[in-house]
């Protein structure tokens, strides 16, 4: 069996993902503060980038780490646009609860 | 010895998540995703990713939760005037999060033990082969992403700059 690498099988890795991603999910659904939920979406991001990077080890190809650059810079980018959107947020309606932006719902 | 250290390192990592959700304080929030990113880069030498360790520490923990760590002291976000859910919105957040935890574990339980080859290729995390990979077979995302990259900047200065009137 050559499935482990220095003594960790790969479904640890996935089941280590599965769990970060989840609790990124569940800081989405139960919080109301808009910047912990865009810090919620960092965490799945990274789960998911975890789990690149252990696929990549495991089968010793080098493109999945390069997925995860590209998943850092969407994630930069994103970061960088979704907090001047809070500022911008917190300027008018002074206040990140996301249940005061509730103009679009219907 | 590197089991010991995968666990600490998951236990870490677990923990620090979810005391950025539970956290009362935002900064705390913070504080605790930064925590929880230093233990990915352990995972990620662990897994012979090292200059992608070294690249996570820096973007993220050094750019992303700055900015972060700015934009909450900016607005003077703290315990306070943290809002609050109702009971009903958490207990069914946190079922939803329970559900989807124990759905995606059980296919991956039901999937059984996936078969891969360890190569022993332990230079595949390197600078070197990494731009060699970056360079012939990503070039036209590389520089599609400096695209997005200029168009983020040019938005994020747009959206943060006061109206002109």
């Amino acid at each position: 069996m050559k499935e482990v690498i220095q003594g960790i099988p790969l479904n640890y890795y996935l089941f280590l993902s599965t769990v970060l991603f989840s609790i990124g999910v569940l800081g989405v659904l139960f919080r109301r503060n808009a910047i912990i939920i865009l810090m919620s979406v960092e965490l799945m991001l990274n789960s998911i980038n975890l789990l690149l990077v252990a696929f990549s080890a495991f089968h010793g190809d080098a493109k999945a780490q390069v997925f995860v650059f590209f998943i850092m810079i969407v994630a930069a980018a994103e970061v960088a646009v979704g907090l001047a959107l809070m500022v911008l947020i917190y300027r008018n309606i002074k206040t990140l609860d996301i249940d005061f932006l509730n103009k679009l719902k219907w | 010895m590197v089991e010991y250290i995968f666990y600490a390192l998951s236990v870490i990592c677990i923990a620090c998540a979810l005391l950025v959700v539970f956290s009362k304080n935002p900064i705390h929030s913070v504080l605790y995703l930064i925590l929880a990113f230093f233990a990915i880069a352990g995972h990620y030498v662990l897994l012979n990713a090292q200059f992608l360790a070294v690249v996570h520490i820096i973007v993220y923990a050094g750019a992303i939760m700055v900015l972060f760590l700015f934009v909450i002291m900016l607005l003077n976000l703290n315990a306070e005037t943290e809002p609050h859910k109702n009971m009903l919105t958490k207990i069914m957040a946190t079922v939803s999060g329970g559900l989807l935890l124990v759905t995606l574990v059980g296919s991956f339980r039901a999937a059984g033990q996936v078969e891969m080859v360890n190569l022993d290729n332990s230079n595949i995390g390197t600078i070197e082969n990494l731009g060699k990979v970056l360079f012939n077979d990503f070039l036209l995302p590389f520089e599609i992403s400096s695209v997005l990259f200029l168009s983020a900047m040019i938005g994020a200065v747009i959206l943060g700059k006061k109206q002109l009137s």
